[in-house]
């Protein structure tokens, strides 16, 4: 019985099961960013002081269900559609034990409106970390609990499908980087998952009065194994999906596939040690223990960074260079195809995960300097540089390209969708600029009132710290209206977009169901050929030298920003 | 002497390669670095924190 289609637009296989399970736990996903994104505005208004939206209690509420619905379902959920993307698509194998993935995502679902509601119902609003001993009501927990089960169940769906590929020979030799990367983002997840699982459950018991006590450090400590690795998975995710761009519009190919896979795999060693920098101030662990785990393993996983960052440009550059956009050091880079969302997005990405994302984070996570902007404002923006102009955007990117590959529909409002990512990155580098600004100014996070009215020990911030809140609010609000365009295209286009294949109905786009039998006409997907070994060809100088004038921007810009910072902490202690 | 190297290459690949190609064995040690090095250490930490008197 046949069960594979090819795509004629993109050649890409899809196996039935497969595609309607990445369908499904996409579009899942882009509902949860939907709820993340409404509520989004609810926080950025509050935390505009002249605006100051929200009343107290719902402020917080708001923002419990904004950190969750935006960091846990919307990426995760999308997540497990990359992960069958990347085995079952790109090794054209067929998915292993469907059934039990459909089992999976179901759970998630569960847990994800469990977790809502409990959120929604007002007695939950103890933050996506849930710090105990705050208590939520128990279906909080559960949620989570069923939430990431289901998680485990589709991340073993996939090592289980790189099995049936390995024994059905769907592919020659190794399998292709963009796998590899993702199967650095399942290992990754299910050390994620653990964690989680060790903390929470006992959590939960804890809620519903089995347990009587947990302890505040320890959960912390295990709690951050699941609240840092799952960002890591997002890395490991996006950076894959940056080396399929790379090839998909430009037929780039990495500069050198062991480079990139050696860096992956130092993601897998080392990554997820990095957890550790949410604990630096935390007093009863030993400095050695965060030393260990935020430098000198951090470190490796920031090389890897490094090398991702410095390859993946580098190979479009080479791949635009022969093509014969050689004049001077960037036309390759004028020349790539910023009209395109799919590249924008990406580009966008890339350079603000970097430029922004990376070098705050590393600032961040070192111990002394942590000191300055420990809980303040400047934590939020470093991760929604990461995690929303990095991943989320990315994730954006990459939903464009599926439209029509595997939803079989034209993207709807092409011109919406073209501006998208300049007005949903700007919008949201504006946000993080401003909110680094006042998070150097002490402007904590996760609080309802700058101005302290009527409590116990007040603090009164400079004025411009004010003023650096609104700015960044107005970027937010129109970060919101980016997101807002990205909704309205994904889900315009599963409406309204015309059907590139008859049968791509609302059923087929929504709820998974398979396009007509007669589509899936590939018994036996054509054997995955090694891609040809790069020519070695001994340049005299560096292939790509525009990527390299860019890297060394950011190792200055990383050098200066990094000095500043500690001249400000010899400061803040008074000491020169 | 070119020979030689290339065998020595060949060599190093290999091994490099079975890693690599072995999702489980990469699994098993993506698994075991940060649970030996962040979660066991730190809750040896924490469980040598002395209780208030
Ligand atoms: C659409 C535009 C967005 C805006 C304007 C926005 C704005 C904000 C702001 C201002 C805060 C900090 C509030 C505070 O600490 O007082 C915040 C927190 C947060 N945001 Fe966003 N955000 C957006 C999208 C996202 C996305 C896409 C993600 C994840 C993928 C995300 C994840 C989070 C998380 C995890 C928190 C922390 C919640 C906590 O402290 O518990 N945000 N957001
Ligand atoms: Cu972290």
């Amino acid at each position: 019985m046949a069960e594979f289609r090819v795509c004629p637009d993109s050649g890409f296989y899809f196996h039935k099961s497969a595609e309607s399970l990445m369908k499904v736990n996409a579009v899942v996903g882009i509902v949860a960013l939907l709820v993340a994104g409404l509520l989004a505005l609810g926080v950025v208004l509050t935390r505009w002081q002249e605006v100051h939206w929200l009343p107290a209690d719902t402020f917080y509420m708001v923002l419990t269900a904004h950190g969750i619905n935006a960091l846990i379902f919307w990426i995760i959920f999308f997540e497990m559609a990359v992960l069958h993307f990347a085995s079952s698509t790109l090794l054209r194998c067929r998915i292993a034990t469907p059934k039990w993935a459909w089992a999976g995502f179901f759970l998630m679902l569960i847990g994800a409106v469990m977790n809502n509601v409990a959120v929604f119902s007002g007695a939950s609003s103890v933050m996506m970390t849930s710090y105990v001993p705050m208590q939520a009501e128990p279906h909080f927990y559960l949620g989570i609990i069923l939430f990431a089960v289901g998680a485990l169940i589709q991340v073993f769906v996939f090592f289980g499908t790189l099995v049936v590929a390995q024994q059905e020979k769907t592919y020659d030799g190794s399998v292709p980087l963009v796998t590899f990367g993702a199967i650095t983002a399942a290992i990754i997840a299910v050390f994620t998952i653990a964690s989680g699982a060790i903390i929470l459950i006992p959590t939960f018991l804890w809620s519903i009065g089995y347990v009587s006590h947990i302890d505040a450090e320890m959960y912390r400590v295990i709690w951050w194994g699941l609240g840092h690795s799952s960002q890591q998975i997002n890395v490991a995710a996006h950076i894959s999906i940056w080396y399929l761009v790379a090839g998909v519009l430009f037929g780039a190919r990495p500069m050198s596939e062991k480079v990139s896979r050696f860096a992956f795999l130092l993601y897998i060693f080392f990554l997820q040690l990095a957890s550790a920098h949410h604990i630096l101030v935390d007093p009863g662990i030993s400095t050695e223990w965060k030393i260990f785990n935020t430098s000198y393993a951090m470190y490796l996983a920031v090389l890897a960074s490094m090398i991702h960052g410095l390859t993946i440009p580098g190979a479009i550059e080479v791949a635009q260079r022969g093509k014969g956009y050689t004049k001077g050091l960037f036309e390759w880079l004028r020349k790539a195809p910023w009209g395109n969302p799919v590249w924008s997005g990406v580009a966008i990405s890339v350079v603000t995960f970097g430029f922004i994302g990376g070098i705050t984070g590393v600032v961040m996570g070192t111990e002394q300097i942590n000191l300055i902007i420990h809980n303040t404002i400047y934590v939020p923006a470093h991760f929604h540089a990461t995690v929303v102009t990095g991943t989320t955007l990315t994730f954006m990117a990459i939903t464009y390209l599926l439209i029509p590959v595997l939803f079989r529909r034209q993207l709807f409002l092409p011109w919406v969708a073209k501006m998208q990512p300049y007005v949903f990155g700007g919008g949201m580098t504006i946000l993080i600029l401003f909110m680094l600004g006042a998070g150097t100014m002490g402007v904590s996070r996760r609080h309802w009132d700058m101005d302290f009215a009527g409590a116990a020990m007040a603090f009164e911030y400079p004025a411009i710290a004010y003023t650096l809140m609104a700015v960044g609010a107005i970027g937010g609000v129109l970060g919101v209206v980016g997101g807002g365009m990205f909704l309205a295209v994904a889900v315009g286009s599963l409406l309204f977009g015309k059907k590139l294949e008859p049968s791509a109905g609302i059923l087929e786009s929504f709820a998974g169901k398979p396009l007509a039998a007669s589509v899936y006409n590939i018994d036996k997907p054509e054997v995955l050929a090694m891609a040809p070994k790069l020519k070695e060809e001994h340049h005299k100088g560096f292939e790509a030298p525009g990527t390299f004038i860019l890297a060394m921007l950011l190792l200055v810009t990383f050098v200066v920003y990094y000095f500043i910072n500690w001249k400000y902490l010899a400061s803040v202690w008074p000491l020169g | 002497m070119s020979d030689q190297k290339n065998n020595d290459e060949e060599e190093r690949i290999s091994g490099w390669q079975s890693l690599i190609d072995n999702p489980f064995l990469l699994l098993f040690i993506g698994v075991a670095m940060p649970t030996v090095f962040y979660i066991v250490w730190g809750i040896m930490e924490i469980v040598n924190v002395p209780v208030a008197p």
